[in-house]
């Protein structure tokens, strides 16, 4: 079953060359983010006293320009890079979980125990979500952890839907019933029945998600109700750039370049995807 | 008769998301390890007992929140921490007209933008313009208000000099254009794949295959027939394009100076004004649950089927 999805998804995916570069660009990217600062040969707290405010190429061995205070611009990119994918990623992670699991539980136990379970969900829906990730990291204090967390507790709640709706028609098929008969437990028959087959949209809408958990992180950050300044995300640069843009654009176009090169290559690939594993679209 | 029910049942059904909204908020502020008046100079211990008194933050948290729901019910919602000379109340009526217009504004534009765009691209599905609409839409839900409201002011403020870079004269709609711009581009771009995703659908209806063999002009089965059912989802896009625009206006309103709520809401979250925040959290909300009745009363209009699926 999964091994179909794999090759339908990799047949659909290479006739679509914009998707292939999506995915290209990403991958440099990310390599970047992962390997960049430590091959270069700057560090990103690192101050370079005789070029504060350089623009791009014109100071040796600083590619991007540097900041005010003569920090190399491509390494403090590549690493709010890395700190933004990082949470992002994270904060995927903990909603994909959570989504998936609460979803097809539901799905599976059908009746009452759903109709309560996803009027739970539409309660938290119809909240302020924004507003309440801002009151979420007001009171616990700034920082990475909570931003995930904040993020992952709103972000499970359309995953669960999905997989709450696929979950109820999947009960209905004979292999359920044969794995019940057999003596499967629950739990593993939603882990190893359940779960296997809804695949394809959870990696669509994970994927489409991933964007959403990097602008939010750096829509708080941009606040200033993000990660602090020491563990500078994207979007503190951006904010920086900002700041700065009427005497040094650069500093606002790099980092902020590189937030939309890297949100947009995820928004397409996503599309694609959807658009692969969408029969109606064949 | 019906539509008055339905509005009655749905404003019925608000009351409890609202209150969950008003209890989660106070909830969470008093949980928090801290208060209010933490980060000042530390103060001697009578004068904290007395402005924790005067706030009546030394009472049991049931009483306080007593109150607080009290005061809500009256429209009173507290003194703000921070602001020591206005009610949250003043605060919020301060900045409530600047925060509507701009949202209004770019809901708007949003939808002028998004829609034509839309067709085009669903008339044109598969050729070079369908593709190219549809990247620059994806480009749009990519581009964060914060950077775009930046660039904005960059080109058409400083480099062209065409409009102002910031500030808020009343009377003077020029300082209203940036803003609004920046808010209405990714709801724009959102509702552009809405739109275009939907007509698709509908145009492979009977119905329209119908209008068609019935030899009615192209434009007319689109714009007349296919359009109204397309655009259900793009009204009920309404709800969370308003919670989108609204949360884009905390940054949009921080960075060109506007005086709206946002501003006072992202002050008081670094500020720790816990009723701040939560009066300004419970409006947001409170508007959130009107466009959403809104939107569905709407989508009831587009659609009858809609309303008599609700039964009693």
């Amino acid at each position: 079953m999964t091994g179909s999805l794999w090759s339908e998804v990799r047949a659909a995916l290479a006739r679509d060359r914009l998707a292939i570069t999506c995915g290209a660009i990403l991958a440099v990217l990310a390599l970047a983010a992962i390997a960049g600062p430590s091959l270069l040969d700057y560090r990103e707290d690192e101050i370079d006293w005789s070029h504060m405010a350089a623009p791009p190429f014109e100071a040796a061995g600083h590619w991007l320009g540097t900041d005010r205070l003569g920090r190399d611009l491509l390494v403090r990119t590549l690493y709010g890079l890395r700190v933004s994918l990082a949470i992002a990623l994270a904060a995927t992670f903990v909603s994909l979980v959570i989504g998936v699991a609460w979803g097809a539980f539901a799905g599976y136990w059908r009746g009452r125990t759903d109709a309560l379970m996803m009027r739970f969900v539409d309660v938290l829906y119809a909240l302020p979500q924004v507003f309440f990730v801002i009151i979420l990291t007001v009171v616990f204090g700034r920082g990475p952890l909570t931003i995930l967390a904040a993020i992952g507790a709103f972000g499970w709640l359309t995953m669960a839907r999905i997989v709450r709706g696929q979950a109820l028609a999947l009960r209905e098929r004979d292999f359920i019933e044969a794995a019940v008969v057999g003596g499967a437990g629950t739990a593993r028959i939603i882990a190893r029945h359940i779960v296997p087959n809804l695949l394809g949209p959870v990696i669509v809408y994970a994927t489409l998600s991933l964007p959403q958990a990097i602008l939010l992180e750096s829509f708080l950050n941009f606040l200033g109700i993000g990660v602090q300044e020491l563990l500078a995300s994207l979007s503190n640069l951006i904010a920086d750039g900002a700041a700065e843009m009427e005497t040094a654009p650069w500093m606002l176009a790099v980092p902020a370049t590189c937030l939309m090169l890297v949100v947009f290559c995820i928004n397409f690939l996503g599309d694609s995807l959807r658009d692969a594993l969408d029969p109606r679209e064949r | 008769m019906a539509t008055i029910a339905f509005v009655l049942r749905r404003l019925l059904g608000a009351i409890p998301t609202l209150a969950l909204v008003v209890a989660l908020s106070f909830l969470l502020t008093r949980l928090a390890p801290g208060g209010p008046f933490d980060e000042e100079q530390v103060l001697p211990p009578e004068i904290r007992a007395n402005l924790e008194a005067a706030y009546g933050l030394d009472q049991p948290v049931h009483v306080q929140f007593g109150r607080y729901v009290g005061g809500l019910l009256r429209g009173d919602f507290g003194p703000s921490f921070k602001f020591r000379d206005f009610t949250v109340g003043e605060l919020i009526a301060d900045g409530l007209p600047v925060s509507l217009a701009l949202g209004a504004a770019a809901v708007v534009v949003a939808l002028a933008l998004g829609i034509p765009a839309g067709i085009v691209a669903a008339l044109a599905r598969g050729h070079a313009a369908d593709r190219a609409m549809m990247t620059i839409a994806i480009a749009g839900i990519s581009i964060p208000v914060f950077v775009v409201a930046p660039l904005l002011v960059l080109v058409f403020g400083i480099w062209l000099g065409w409009l102002p870079v910031a500030g808020w004269v009343p009377g003077r709609p020029t300082d209203l254009v940036l803003p609004v711009v920046a808010l209405a581009l990714s709801p724009a771009a959102f509702i552009a794949r809405l739109t275009r995703g939907s007509l698709l659908e509908v145009l492979r209806a009977p119905w329209i295959r119908a209008a068609r063999a019935r030899g009615l002009p192209e434009r007319v089965v689109i714009l007349r027939h296919a359009l109204p059912a397309a655009l259900l989802p793009v009204v009920s896009y309404a709800g969370p394009a308003a919670a989108s625009v609204l949360a884009g206006s905390l940054v949009v309103e921080t960075l060109f100076g506007l005086p709206g709520m946002g501003r006072h809401l992202v002050q008081g979250a670094l500020n720790r004004d816990y009723t701040l925040v939560m009066g300004m959290v419970i409006v947001y909300a409170a508007l959130m649950i009107a466009l959403n009745l809104l939107a569905d009363l709407a989508c009831a209009a587009l659609d009858p089927r809609t309303r008599r699926e609700r039964p009693r």
